[in-house]
């Protein structure tokens, strides 16, 4: 007997043709809504495949490089990658320990010795700078992760189960969602106690909604989509369906949320620990820097300033990467 | 649309008890017992039990909550700690504060942002385009209170234009909205030009055009009605993020507001005056909110459930 091949229409999956069945299609005229395209021999059908993965992968990576050729995107990736540089090797680039008090030499205006001047204690700007990258980078990469999480698994079982699930989860989504994320974290942190870790609790608590709604409606289109509904005929479990099925065709609008969110985690960040319900002393997070110049505005600018701009300069590269990251992975979003 | 807004009113209710349970929960989740936090270590244990007995500590938890939203629907906030004044004379004296300075940071976002965004999407790929992109880019980019401190520094203390602190004058004021209205343009810009840019991709504006309209009047008579109509739903977006904002504007430029009492009462632990200001700002934030929702049934005749 001739080998056959059916191959469907996205031209991922063989099908075995036997007897003029194609799985449990009929080959004349019922396969057409099956998506099959026609009946191949099996040189044919390794060719076609072979082209078609190939096409995939180029889909896949070819996505990324407009990201290459954008201007903006790669001055944002060469600017993160010097602050994760800094962040991890603080201790030797830096020329003081963050916390060196040293009196005689307080508020130092810029010099050669003390390229961003000092503080009210003498401690170096520059140095402090420098092991406030550690700070924010990890508490925003943290906090955004976390509520990636949360929202993730929110919006996975609300577009997934729908329902009573869903009714409930969208409820209590939309009453977070009501309140800006400053505010609430500031409600958690009050509670908690201010410190960096519960400042990066109340982050990952009050940042998930929009993970959430964005995972909520991927997971109710996928869940329309012929391959959920094999699976779940095929009585495969909930969590693999979730997890292995669905989950890796709504990666790209994830990890575009993410860039666009970690931005916000950095404000925030800085925000609260300027406020002095974040880092506390002497932990020098940026915004706990700018905080002690408020004080010494007209006698030592340098203090507010040095900080603030630094921190504007990572987030600005992130908003750039970000931006151009929607652009290519998320044609929804392009305009 | 009397529907509509009346399905908007009711769900209200749920985010007002959501709101309130955040609010309630602030006291309890405090690690420790709540009345050593308050009154100290240094008292006997009589006056320790009076408060708790006062607080009504020694009850159960949803005794506790129930008890809670009677005293608001009162007008009843609790007692201040420190002060020793009711937290809702402490919010009457606060909130008209952080009220004025919102509502004018917000008109002069939207009044910089809405044309800027309309003439960014209408030459799109243009040098308008990119300029006004780039500003907002760097808008978004700088927290607020690192440009309130800059302008503090320029105009208050080295050109002496402003005062440094206060806010009894007009010119108190200036550099505060300045601050909160101009970051918040840059965020606001972005979302009206993605607007209009949706609506010129419309059918009716290519059908505008096809039937041979002069481009002036397909984008005003046609484009721009349809695009400030999505503008009014950001208007309750970023209500929410000024009146958020106003927390830390007012401990940039010293103001005595809501967001100001709030924060020092958190220092203090002065939990019912942190409770009493985060319920008045978390209402805000949803009046501001619905308000919109409804502005916005008002202006668009589509909405109809």
């Amino acid at each position: 007997m001739r080998e056959e091949y059916a191959i469907d229409k996205f031209k991922t999956k063989r099908i075995h043709v036997m007897d003029g069945y194609a799985d449990r299609h009929v080959l004349d005229k019922p396969y057409r809504d099956s998506g099959i395209t026609g009946v191949y021999e099996r040189s044919e059908v390794d060719q076609l495949q072979d082209d078609v993965q190939q096409g995939y992968a180029y889909r896949r990576w070819g996505a990324l490089k407009p990201l290459l050729s954008n201007r903006g995107a790669v001055f944002g990736l060469i600017v993160i990658l010097i602050f994760v540089l800094m962040a991890i090797f603080a201790p030797y680039i830096a020329p003081r320990p963050y916390d060196e008090i040293d009196l005689p030499n307080m508020l130092r205006a810029p010099s050669q010795e003390y390229p961003f001047g000092t503080d009210e204690h003498g401690r170096d700007i520059f140095s402090r700078i420098i092991y406030g990258a550690r700070i924010s980078l990890k508490v925003s990469m943290l906090a955004v992760c976390f509520s990636m999480i949360i929202g993730i698994t929110l919006g996975a079982l609300a577009g997934y189960f729908g329902g009573v699930v869903d009714f409930i989860i969208s409820g209590i989504t939309d009453i977070v969602w009501s309140f800006p994320v400053t505010l609430l974290a500031i409600a958690f942190v009050a509670a908690l106690g201010p410190s960096l870790n519960n400042l990066i609790l109340a982050l990952a608590l009050t940042g998930w909604t929009g993970f959430a709604r964005l995972v909520r409606g991927e997971f109710l289109s996928l869940r329309e989509k012929e391959f959920v509904k094999a699976a779940i005929a095929q009585g495969i479990p909930n969590g693999k369906i979730l997890f292995r099925h669905m989950l890796p065709n709504a990666l790209a609008p994830i990890i575009v949320m993410m860039t666009m969110e970690l931005p916000k985690a950095i404000i925030v960040e800085s925000s609260l620990s300027f406020l002095g319900l974040g880092a506390q002393p002497p932990i020098p997070s940026w915004g706990s820097i700018m905080s002690g110049g408020r004080s010494y505005l007209l006698e030592a600018p340098w203090i507010f300033f040095f900080p603030g701009f630094i921190m504007a300069l990572l987030v600005l590269a992130v908003n750039l990467f970000g931006d151009a990251l929607r652009d290519a992975l998320d044609p929804k979003l392009r305009d | 649309m009397i529907k509509y807004i009346a399905r908007k009113l009711l769900l209200m209710i749920p985010l007002l008890i959501g709101l309130t349970l955040i609010v309630f929960m602030i006291i309890h989740l405090a690690p420790g017992d709540p009345v050593d936090l308050m009154v100290g270590p240094n008292v006997t244990p009589e006056v320790h039990e009076n408060v708790r007995k006062s607080l009504g500590l020694d009850k159960p938890l949803y005794i506790q909550y129930f008890t809670f939203l009677k005293n608001i629907l009162k007008g009843d906030l609790g007692t201040s700690i420190l002060k020793r004044v009711p937290v809702s004379e402490l919010i009457v004296e606060c909130f008209p504060v952080t009220l004025k300075l919102g509502i004018m940071s917000l008109i002069l976002s939207f009044a910089i942002a809405i044309p800027i965004g309309i003439q960014a999407a209408i030459h799109r790929n243009t040098p308008v385009d990119y300029l006004s992109m780039t500003f907002a880019l760097l808008g978004i980019s700088i927290p607020t209170f690192g440009l309130g401190l800059l302008l503090l520094y320029f105009f208050a203390y080295k050109l002496g234009w402003f005062p440094v602190s206060g806010h009894e004058s007009f010119k108190h004021l200036i550099l505060p909205v300045f601050t909160v209205g101009l970051t918040d343009a840059a965020v606001t810009a972005r979302m009206v030009r993605s607007n209009m840019l949706e609506v010129m991709g419309e059918d009716y504006i290519r059908t505008a055009r096809a039937k041979g309209l002069n481009e002036r009047v397909v984008i005003n008579k046609h484009a721009l009605k349809n695009a400030l109509l999505s503008v009014i739903t950001l208007l309750g977006m970023r209500m929410g993020w000024i009146f958020g904002g106003s927390v830390i504007l007012e401990t940039v430029f010293s103001i005595p507001g809501l967001g100001r009492l709030m924060i020092d009462g958190i220092f203090a632990r002065d939990y019912p005056v942190v409770q009493g200001s985060m319920l008045i700002l978390g209402a805000s934030v949803l009046t501001g909110n619905l308000i919109a929702d409804i502005l916005y049934a008002v202006v668009d005749p589509r909405i109809k459930y």
